[in-house]
Order: C-alpha cells, then sequence, then structure tokens
C-alpha cells in the first residue's frame, strides 16, 4: 500500500510492514508508515483497531513479529523502550504517586547525572512550559485530571525526544477542557517543534489538531492523508463512513470514459464520477458517496432545476449553524441527509415538502463493491 | 433515620464493651497487690511484671518465638508477593485454582493443620524444633500476606512501570524507584501482621515444637498453675500493648495502600 | 498443550509458593487421608487398608456424642455472631460517614491480640472465684457465687462469639458497602417502608457478606481446641480435643486422623450445601 511508507528523506519514524499478533488475532497486519520530522501526526480509528498497538511497536513496548522500525534512520527493533529517543504520554498518565509533581518531572532525568541546582531549574522551566507554575511540591495524587495531563507531557518533553507519542491523552478530560488542551497541544507542538504522534479515536481531535492522519481499521492503515483529504477525497469506504457523515447509494456502472464513471443508481439516475476519485479494485457495482452539505437544496424556479433530483422532507433538525433534512424517496425506503448552513438563502421546506437538490460531480467519491 | 441511628450506635457501643472487656481485665489484675484473681482490688503493686523478669524459661520462649515470627513473617511475605505479583501481572493456566489453594490455610480449623503436619513430619521422622514451627506457621501466614500483597500490587498499574521504562530507567531502576516503594506499605504491613499472628499462634506451635516451647506454648503451660496467674496477666498486659503498636502500625500503612489504591482507582475510571 | 508468554512468566513466580503449600498442605493433608486407613498398635503402624477406625468414630456414642456437640457449638456461635455482626455492619456501612476506617480499626484490633489469652480471660471472668462471681459478691448482688457460668456449652459458645465476632462484621460490611445506594432511593421512591427496604433489597444484596462470614466461623470454629479445653469443662469440651487425645496421649494417630477427616468432611459438606442454597444470592457477584 501506499501509504506514505518507504523510507523517504526527513522521516523522523518508519515502520515498514509491521506485523503484531496477540492471541492469533492481527491487531497490525502489514502496516507501512512514514512519519516526517516536525509534524504532528494522528493515528485515529475505533477502538481496537491496532493504533495503540502500534504506537507501542514506536515506544518499544511491544515487539513485532515481522517488519522493521526505523527510528531517525536506525533500526531500533531491539532496542528496548529506555534506550529510544521516544517518550510517551499514557492514557491514564501513568503519573507515580509516591512522587511529588517536580520528583515526576524530573524523573528521566535522574540518569542524566545533571546538577541538582540545574535539574531544578529544567523542572521549573518545563512545568511553565505547561502551564504548572508554582506545583513543584505539590503532592500528585492531589491533581485534577487536566493538571495530571499537564504534568504528563512535562514529564516527557523534559527529556526532549525526538518523537512524543500520546496515547490518547483527551479522552479522560471533559468536553470543554478537552477542547482547551486541543488547541494548548497543537501550540505546544508547534512551540517545541519535536514530532508529535497522537493515537485518538476522536476524529474532531484527529482533524483539527493534525498536519497528518493515519486512519486505521482492523490492523490496517487505510489511508495516510491531510485533515482535508482525509475529509474529502476518502480512500475506503471505511474511512469515507468513520469521518463526519455521508451519504451512500448503491449504483451499477454503465459506461467508463477516459477520465469519468457514468454509473446508475434508482434515486439519483445517471451520476457521473471523476475516475481518480473512485476507488479500489474495480468490478460493476459501485458505492457512491457524498457528503450531506454538497447536496444543495434548490428551489423550483431556480435556473438549474432541470437537473435536480427531488424527494420529500420528512424530518428536519436545526442545529444552530446548520440544518438537517432527512429526505425520502418517492416509492422507496431509501433515506438521504442533507445539510445546509445556508440558513438565508436556501429554501427552507416543511415536513412533507417535495423539495429539489442538486449536486457537483467533483464531490463525488465511489467504491467499487467487491 | 435519626432514631434508627441512635438504636445502631447503642449496638456498636454494647458490641465493642463485649469485645473489649475482657481485654481491660488484663491491666487491671496485673497491677493489682493480690495472688487472687478477683474484686475487689486490694492495692497497686508491680510485683507481678518484676517476677518476669526472673523467669528463665520465659525468656527462653520469647527468644524462641521472636525468632519463629521474624522468620515466618518473611517467608511468608515473600511467598505472598509472589503470589501476588504472579497474580496481578499476569494471566495464566491454573492462576485461579492455585492461589485459592495457597489461600486455604485461612479457614482450616489450625487442629487439623496441626495433626496433618505432625503426621507427615513423624513419618518422615524429622526431629521436632523451632523450623518445624517457622515451616507451619509460614504456611498459616502466607495467605494473609497473600491478600495484603494483592491489595499492593493491584495500585502498581503496569503502566506506572512502563512509564519508568519509557523515561529512560533500567529494569532495576524502575524496581528500586517505582515498585518497591509502591508496594512497601503491603510488604511493611504484611511482615507486622505475620510477625503479630505468629507470636500469638498457639495450636500449630503446640503440635510442631520440640523441646523448646514458644511463648503462648509457655503461658499454656502456666495456665495450670493458679499461682502463676497473676504474672500471667503481667505477661498478657504486655502482650497486649505490643500487638496494638504494632497493629496500630500495621493500620498506618494500611492506608497508604489504600490511598494508593484510591488513585489508581481513578485511574482505571478513565 | 502448549504454554504461553504468561503461562511460563505467572508461574516462574507462582512456583516456589506454590510448591510450598503443595508440600506443607496437600501432601500432608494426603497422608492423614491415607492414615486414616491405617492402625497403629502401640507405635507401630500397620499399612494394611482398614476401615475400623471410620466404624469407631462415625458409630462410637463417645464420638458421635463429641461430633454432635461440636456441630451444635458451631452452629450455634455461628447463628449468634451473625446476629451480633450484621447491626455493627450495618452501622458503620450506612451511619459510619467519615470514620468507617476508624471504626473497623477498633474492631478488628481485638482480633490481633493473643486468641489464646482472650478466651483465658473468660474463664478468669466466669470461674467459681472469678471476676463476674466476686463482683457480683461485692457489690451484694448474690451470697454464692453461681456455678453454671464456667465449664459447659454456653461458656465455650459466649467466648467463641466473642472471639470471632470480628471477622463477621468485615465480610458483611464489604458487601454492605457494594450496595449501590441509589438502590435504596429507588426502593423508597417505589413506595417501600425502611422495614421492606431491608428484607426486599438490603439484606439479599448483603448475603455475599453474610455467606462469606459463616464460611469464615463456622468452619475453623468446629476445630477450636483452645477455647472447649479453657472454658468447657468435661461437659463442653469438642471433637478437637478428642482428636488431640487420640493422636499423643492415646496413641491412636489412626483414629485422630480419621476423626479429622470426618470433621472435615462434615463442614465441607455442610458449607457447601449452604452455598448451594445461597447460589441464587451469589449470582451476579
Amino acid at each position: 500500500m501506499t501509504n506514505g511508507g518507504g523510507i523517504q528523506e526527513g522521516n523522523i519514524v518508519d515502520l515498514i510492514s509491521i506485523q503484531k499478533t496477540f492471541d492469533r488475532i492481527k491487531a497490525v497486519n502489514d502496516v507501512s508508515i512514514g512519519i516526517k520530522e516536525g509534524e504532528f501526526f494522528s493515528l485515529l480509528g475505533p477502538s481496537g483497531c491496532g493504533k495503540t498497538t502500534l504506537l507501542r511497536v514506536i515506544a518499544g513496548f511491544e515487539v513485532p513479529e515481522m517488519g522493521d522500525v526505523l527510528i531517525n534512520d536506525k533500526l531500533v527493533n531491539s532496542v528496548p523502550p529506555n534506550k529510544r529517543p521516544t517518550n510517551m504520554v499514557f492514557q491514564n498518565y501513568a503519573i507515580f504517586p509516591h512522587l511529588n509533581v517536580a520528583e515526576n518531572v524530573g524523573y528521566g532525568l535522574r540518569n542524566s547525572k545533571l546538577d541538582k541546582n540545574l535539574l531544578q531549574k529544567r523542572v521549573r522551566e518545563t512545568l511553565n512550559l505547561v502551564g504548572l507554575d508554582g506545583f513543584d511540591n505539590r503532592s500528585s495524587t492531589a491533581l485534577s485530571g487536566g493538571q495530571r495531563q499537564r504534568v504528563a507531557l512535562a514529564r516527557a518533553l523534559i527529556l526532549e525526544p525526538r518523537v512524543l507519542l500520546l496515547d490518547e491523552p483527551l479522552s479522560a478530560l471533559d468536553k470543554n477542557l478537552r477542547e482547551q488542551m486541543q488547541f494548548e497541544l497543537r501550540q505546544l507542538q508547534k512551540s517545541v517543534g519535536i514530532t508529535f504522534v497522537l493515537v485518538t479515536h476522536d476524529q474532531t481531535e484527529a482533524l483539527t489538531m493534525s498536519d497528518r492522519v493515519g486512519v486505521m481499521f482492523d490492523g490496517n492503515v487505510d489511508q495516510v492523508a491531510t485533515p482535508e483529504d482525509i475529509y474529502n477525497k476518502p480512500r475506503t469506504k471505511r474511512v469515507a463512513s468513520f469521518i463526519g457523515s455521508m451519504n451512500f447509494f448503491d449504483a451499477e456502472v454503465s459506461v467508463r470514459q477516459d477520465n469519468s464513471i457514468i454509473a446508475l443508481n434508482n434515486n439519483l439516475g445517471k451520476i457521473r464520477l471523476k475516475k481518480e476519485s473512485v476507488f479500489g479494485m474495480e468490478g460493476s457495482k459501485l458505492s457512491v458517496g457524498i457528503r450531506p452539505e454538497k447536496f444543495k437544496l434548490i428551489s423550483n424556479d431556480n435556473k438549474e432545476a432541470g437537473r435536480a433530483v427531488s424527494a420529500i422532507v420528512y424530518e428536519k433538525s436545526f442545529l444552530g449553524q446548520t440544518k438537517l433534512f432527512n429526505l425520502r424517496f418517492k416509492d422507496s425506503e431509501n433515506v438521504i441527509t442533507v445539510s445546509t448552513s445556508d440558513l438565508k438563502n436556501a429554501p427552507n421546506p416543511h415536513i412533507g415538502d417535495a423539495v429539489k437538490f442538486i449536486w457537483d460531480e467533483e464531490d463525488l467519491v465511489g467504491f467499487y463493491e467487491e | 433515620m435519626k432514631q434508627s441511628s441512635k438504636y445502631f450506635k447503642a449496638c456498636i457501643v454494647i458490641f465493642l464493651i463485649f469485645l473489649y472487656a475482657p481485654a481491660f481485665l488484663l491491666p487491671i489484675f496485673s497491677f493489682n497487690d493480690s495472688k487472687v484473681i478477683a474484686f475487689p482490688l486490694s492495692g497497686f503493686s508491680t510485683v507481678w511484671f518484676q517476677e518476669l523478669l526472673y523467669e528463665d524459661t520465659l525468656h527462653d520462649a520469647l527468644r524462641n518465638s521472636l525468632f519463629i515470627a521474624v522468620s515466618s513473617s518473611i517467608l511468608a511475605t515473600v511467598f505472598g508477593t509472589l503470589v501476588a505479583r504472579a497474580s496481578s501481572r499476569y494471566q495464566f493456566f491454573g492462576q485461579r485454582a492455585s492461589v485459592t489453594f495457597i489461600l486455604v490455610p485461612l479457614i482450616l480449623p489450625e487442629i487439623i493443620l496441626g495433626v496433618c503436619l505432625l503426621t507427615v513430619l513423624i513419618q518422615l521422622g524429622l526431629n521436632l524444633n523451632l523450623w518445624t514451627v517457622v515451616l507451619g506457621h509460614t504456611l498459616l501466614i502466607t495467605p494473609f500476606s497473600t491478600l495484603i500483597m494483592v491489595s499492593a500490587f493491584n495500585n502498581l498499574d503496569i503502566s506506572l512501570e512502563e512509564a519508568s521504562l519509557d523515561l529512560g530507567m533500567s529494569a532495576v531502576q524502575t524496581f528500586r524507584l517505582i515498585i518497591l516503594p509502591m508496594v512497601s506499605p503491603g510488604l511493611i504491613s504484611s511482615l507486622l501482621i505475620g510477625f503479630v499472628i505468629s507470636l500469638d499462634e498457639f495450636i500449630i506451635a503446640f503440635f510442631l515444637t520440640g523441646v523448646e516451647p514458644t511463648l503462648p506454648v509457655y503461658i499454656w503451660a502456666q495456665f495450670r498453675f493458679p499461682a502463676k496467674l497473676p504474672s500471667t496477666m503481667a505477661l498478657g498486659t504486655i502482650l497486649l500493648i505490643v500487638s496494638l503498636i504494632l497493629v496500630s502500625l500495621f493500620e498506618y500503612f494500611r492506608r497508604r495502600i489504600e490511598l494508593y489504591n484510591h488513585y489508581s482507582m481513578e485511574l482505571d475510571q478513565k | 498443550m502448549s504454554f504461553s508468554e504468561q503461562d511460563k512468566k505467572g508461574w516462574r513466580l507462582l512456583g516456589l509458593p506454590f510448591i510450598f503449600s503443595l508440600l506443607l498442605l496437600a501432601v500432608p493433608l494426603a497422608t492423614m487421608f491415607a492414615l486414616s486407613f491405617w492402625t497403629q498398635d502401640y507405635l507401630v503402624l500397620k499399612k494394611t487398608f482398614t476401615l475400623a477406625n471410620y466404624k469407631q468414630a462415625w458409630f462410637e456414642p463417645v464420638f458421635q456424642t463429641l461430633f454432635t456437640r461440636s456441630l451444635l457449638i458451631s452452629f450455634t456461635v455461628t447463628v449468634f455472631t451473625i446476629i451480633f455482626a450484621f447491626p455493627v455492619a450495618y452501622f458503620i456501612s450506612f451511619y459510619g460517614g467519615k470514620r468507617k476506617a476508624l471504626w473497623l480499626f477498633l474492631i478488628t484490633i481485638p482480633f490481633w491480640t493473643s486468641y489464646l489469652l482472650r478466651m483465658f480471660l473468660w474463664k478468669v471472668i466466669l470461674g467459681y472465684n472469678g471476676v463476674l462471681n466476686s463482683f457480683l459478691e461485692w457489690i451484694g448482688a448474690i451470697t454464692e457465687p453461681l456455678t453454671f457460668l464456667l465449664y459447659n456449652s454456653n461458656a465455650v459458645v459466649l467466648a467463641l462469639v466473642h472471639g470471632w465476632a470480628p471477622f463477621a462484621i468485615l465480610p458483611i460490611f464489604v458487601s454492605l458497602e457494594k450496595i449501590d445506594r441509589s438502590l435504596l432511593e429507588a426502593s423508597n421512591d417505589l413506595g417501600d417502608t425502611a422495614f421492606k427496604q431491608f428484607f426486599r433489597i438490603i439484606l439479599p444484596l448483603s448475603m455475599p457478606g453474610v455467606v462469606g462470614a459463616v464460611l469464615i466461623i463456622f468452619i475453623p470454629t468446629i476445630g477450636d481446641y483452645i477455647t472447649p479445653k479453657l472454658v468447657g469443662g468435661p461437659e463442653g469440651l469438642m471433637i478437637a480435643n478428642m482428636i488431640q487425645v487420640q493422636f499423643s496421649k492415646a496413641n491412636n494417630a489412626p483414629l485422630a486422623a480419621a476423626l479429622s477427616v470426618t470433621s472435615l468432611l462434615i463442614v465441607g459438606s455442610i458449607s457447601i450445601l449452604f452455598v448451594l442454597l445461597n447460589k441464587k444470592h451469589l449470582r451476579n457477584y
């Protein structure tokens, strides 16, 4: 697979054909990923997809049965975690309860033979970096979730790792704090310039924070790309349905042209797709996807009404900046969702009304069905 | 609600009086200037304590008991630690059954333990000595140590060890800096409670000791002599105080375990 | 069958203590079991299979009396201890507030002090010239010492209840603590009175603790040696005293073994029966 894998100039981490099995279940199945120096990289996927295992392979806690791990162009397959230039922020933060905040943060510098005053200074600087000024002597059992997370960050960052690994670091926090920390983490990554590899099941988190995202399912990486490309040009149906919401239509391929494919669907009729946005093993059956906001509701007098399709509104909901309409086709069970954020100009049909909608062919993606 | 609360409070107070009343008699009569353990009290005296100073058999018994208590509590704590580490860290074949088996002495009547062990020792033709008591006591204390150490190891989340390795520490350093300090309240608790149990244990010692009596075996022998009663009460008072101090220490360390437990429970919820 | 990495690592740690328990628990129990089918002629052991010891243990009136009495005493002690322990555990769990740990500590302290001395003190308290009689005479409540206090089964029961009560409180307390307090609010909300609530919610849900307490008390007390010897008199002796006598003075280790195996069988089967009867309460835990 071309997942950005293969050794490339400027990669800090190269995972090559990694495979890891637990109890005969393949947690990671032949995964290759290259992570660029200085980027904020996220591994996104549902729980059990192997993303945490992959992170632990980079950290050295799991040894893959097959494949190679390169960090900074050096093969580290048999290098234990304490000898790797990576540090980790654990999901539960793993703050040592018998040590205070400063002792936790300075823990990794014990072996550095640093002068005591210098060590204290480094600890203070790092605490300052994560916004915990004056917390040095606090007991670590008396910290809030957000504070623990900052201590865990400081403890890892003080060692100036080449790669910082973060295992669902925000999942323990409540919504407001989580959003704030997303922003802070991004800022922190920019200011320290260290490569961050974040594992998350939260698509918003991955999309808003990352330079690039790797989406995983069942031990495989389906796509590695920028958040925009992940959203707009999903490579597999799984990625398309996991990220955001998407309407899918079963279609039959009727004509193949040089640059486009024409397919037929019962409800939408003739659909034209760009050849470059159709993925999978070529076949005759196609699943065509389009995001709800890419459908455009139009009024009957619109000049494009000629190419529009019509359906009946059976549910609508107001979400603040957007409105959602669930539409049902005549003589069909099929349902689609249309959303609009143009609350002023777009038509505002009532439940039971017939509406017309159109779409642009470049907003369609197609996936061949097996 | 208020009414029932009062009723229950009365219940628990009566219960505590019942629980403690006999023990209160020990100091009362050990300082009483009379050879008879009866009311009315006749006067204050420390003569019964002084008598203890000249009892050579008592001193020997004490020495024997200390040796047995120290050895068996250390052995049991080692075993308990191994069991706890194995069962908290790994999932393995036969885990439940074997750990349960190790806990059996907790409910087995002590007389049966004593008879069983003595039978085997006689069959093997082994001599009874202090070491046979140490083995018996280790068997008896190991379940207690195991339970305490399991509780101590439960708060040692595996991510703490991984974090230490990840931050550059070796396995030995991780053991010294993380594992040992985290489970040390458990180790101390286990040693203390093992010591107290062994020091007080009578039946197994009664069966397994040879010519060297332990403290409880010595006390048991004193029961036959009415004249020795007041000084036995004095000895009991000293034992009571020692037990109280050790158990209070135990409680202090047990709470340390609970503090960590509480913390790691918070970790688990996330 | 192959062993996984976890199996190996687990057993590497567990091996030593397990072998220790095997050698000092399983082997002795097996030896005792074997011994119970042999005979001893003075000091010589005859290793031919016989059921004579069991015949003697089960059918001779002396032993039957002792077994019945031991069971009865154990049973009474268990019942009284639970009746006594439940309200205390209930109080600590529901009204203990922030002092729960302190209450529990106060209750467990006596358990860690010498059992031998505690049982002996009952002899001192209940004796003819004992603390209680002398106290009552002193204050003029009685003129003659009461003789029914000591050297009977009741004295044994009293001393044993005292000795084992702390053991019953802990498991009951733990199971009461586990009861989700919102269940109680729900039952109040659905119209249960405090009385009904206790029998419909609290008692059933605390049964695992009660069952645990019963086993923890019933099994060891049947084999108690110290208490009957000290406060039981000839009328209050229990099976453990006979086991000891047969083993040492009477030089009849095989009979002692048969008596031991029999008492284990009795408590074992009663306990299993008891657990089975309470199975419906123990499910889901």
